[in-house]
C-alpha cells in the first residue's frame, strides 16, 4: 500500500498543494487530474524520489520515500521523451531496461512488437514521430516489474489504438497486485479507476 | 560494473553517431596549436620554451569546450531523471560520462600531442614528459569539469559560467604540468610534479562523480 500523509509541495511563491493525504492499495489505479500548473507532476516526480516535499510523508509497506526498498519498486515516466535521438528504438529501450534493473525475461523485441512498434527496431529515434517514441518508452511498461508506476501523461501523442494497448498494460499490471498512478488531461476507458482531483 | 560499460557504449555510440561532438574540440586543439608559430615566431629559440605551455593551455581549453554537452542531452531527454532513480549507483553512471568524455577528449589531444610537440621544437625528452603529464592530468580535467557541468546543468546557455567555475580548479594542474615539461627540457627533476599530478588525479577520482551526483539531484529537483 502506498500512503501520503500531509503532503505539501512549493514551487518559489507557488504552494501548489498541501496537505494531501490519500492512500493506493494494490491492485488500485489512481487519475491524477487538475488544471496546467496544479501540481500533477510534482506530485508524481515527489513520489519517484526525484523532487522534494515541503512537508508530508510517502510510505509503501512502511518503506520510507528514497529509502532503497521504497525506490526499487518504482517505475517512473516523466513527459520528457527519455530517448537519445542517436540510438535506435532497441538501443534506447535496453540502457532504459538495464537503468530499471528488470528481472523480467521478456524479449525487447517483444515489447516493441506489443506496443506496436514491430519492424522498428533499428530505426534510429529521429526518424520517429512524436507517438511513435511515446510508444519506445512506454514499451518499458511490458519489461517493468516494479510494484508502482507513476507515469506522466502516458497517453500524449499517442493514438487510439496506443492508448488501448496501454489502458489494457495497466489494467492487467493492476489486476497482477501492482498499482498504478497516472496523470491525464484525455478521458481514460480504465475501469475501476480511482480520481484525484488537484 | 555491468552497467558502467553499458552506459559507457552508450555514451560512445551516441558520440561516434554525433561526429561534430568530437571533432570541435579536436580541430580547435589542432587550429590553436598551429597557430602559435604563425603568430609568434617559427624560431625554435622562441618557441621551444612556451610549447609545453602553448599544448597545456589549448587542451586544458579544447576539454572545456566539450564539458558543457557532457550531461546537457541527458537532462534535456529525461535520461538524467531515470538514472537518479535508477537502482545503480549514479556515481558509477556519472563515471562512465567522464570516461566517454575523457575517451573522446583527452586521448586524442593525448595522441596528436607528440606532432605538436615536435612542430614547437620540444626535444624527446620534453614531448615524452608531455605525453605522461598529459596522460596523468587530462582525466582530472574530465573529473573536475563534470563537477562544473552538473552544476549548471539546468542554466541555459552557460558555457561562460562553466568556465568561470572550472578555470581556477585547472590552475595547479596547469602549473605543475607546464613545469614538469620545462624542467625536462633542462634535464632537471620532475617527480615532485608528477607525484602532484597523481595525486590530483587521484582525489579527483575518488570525489568528482560523488560531488556531481549530489550536484546533479540538486539540479533536478
Amino acid at each position: 500500500m502506498l500512503k501520503v500523509d500531509n503532503l505539501s509541495c512549493q514551487k518559489g511563491y507557488n504552494l501548489l498543494f498541501s496537505n494531501l493525504s490519500f492512500k493506493v492499495n494494490s491492485g488500485d489505479i489512481l487519475r491524477i487530474t487538475g488544471t496546467n500548473g496544479s501540481g500533477k507532476t510534482s506530485l508524481l516526480k515527489i513520489l519517484a524520489g526525484l523532487d522534494v516535499q515541503e512537508q508530508g510523508n510517502v510510505f509503501l509497506d512502511n518503506h520510507k520515500l528514497k529509502s532503497e526498498a521504497y525506490q526499487q519498486e518504482i517505475f517512473y515516466l516523466g513527459h520528457l521523451s527519455t530517448l537519445s535521438e542517436k540510438l535506435s528504438t532497441l538501443e534506447n529501450l535496453e540502457f532504459l531496461t538495464k537503468l530499471n534493473k528488470s528481472t523480467k525475461q521478456i524479449q525487447l523485441t517483444k515489447a516493441l512488437s506489443r506496443i506496436g512498434l514491430k519492424g522498428y527496431e533499428n530505426e534510429y529515434c529521429n526518424k520517429l514521430s512524436a507517438g511513435q517514441k511515446r510508444r519506445v518508452i512506454l514499451a518499458g511498461l511490458f519489461i517493468s516489474d516494479a510494484k508502482i508506476w507513476l507515469l506522466d501523461e502516458p497517453f500524449t501523442a499517442l493514438d487510439a489504438n496506443g492508448v488501448t494497448i496501454i489502458e489494457s498494460r495497466i489494467t492487467k499490471h493492476c489486476k497482477q497486485g501492482g498499482l498504478c498512478l497516472f496523470t491525464t488531461h484525455q478521458n481514460s476507458d480504465i475501469l475501476n479507476q480511482k480520481v484525484l482531483a488537484l | 560494473m555491468n552497467i558502467y560499460l553499458k552506459a559507457l557504449k552508450r555514451d560512445l555510440h551516441i558520440a561516434i553517431r554525433n561526429p561534430s561532438s568530437i571533432l570541435n574540440p579536436l580541430l580547435f586543439f589542432i587550429i590553436s596549436v598551429s597557430l602559435f608559430p604563425l603568430a609568434i615566431s617559427s624560431e625554435a629559440t622562441i618557441l621551444s620554451p612556451i610549447g609545453s605551455g602553448i599544448i597545456w593551455v589549448t587542451s586544458m581549453l579544447s576539454m572545456l569546450l566539450s564539458l558543457n554537452a557532457l550531461f546537457h542531452h541527458d537532462f534535456d531527454n529525461g535520461v538524467l531523471e531515470q538514472m537518479v532513480i535508477s537502482h545503480h549507483s549514479l556515481p558509477l553512471l556519472i563515471l562512465s560520462k567522464i570516461t566517454a568524455h575523457w575517451i573522446l577528449t583527452g586521448i586524442p589531444i593525448i595522441l596528436l600531442s607528440p606532432l605538436f610537440g615536435l612542430l614547437l621544437f620540444l626535444d624527446n625528452n620534453g614531448v615524452y614528459v608531455l605525453m605522461i603529464t598529459l596522460l596523468l592530468a587530462t582525466p582530472s580535467l574530465s573529473l573536475i569539469g563534470a563537477i562544473g557541468a552538473s552544476l549548471i546543468v539546468g542554466i541555459k546557455n552557460s558555457g561562460m559560467l562553466l568556465s568561470l567555475l572550472i578555470l581556477p580548479l585547472y590552475i595547479p594542474i596547469l602549473i605543475f604540468a607546464s613545469s614538469a615539461v620545462s624542467q625536462a627540457q633542462f634535464g632537471l627533476g620532475i617527480t615532485g610534479q608528477l607525484y602532484f599530478l597523481a595525486t590530483i588525479l587521484m582525489v579527483s577520482l575518488m570525489s568528482a562523480p560523488f560531488i556531481s551526483s549530489i550536484a546533479l539531484k540538486i539540479s533536478l529537483e
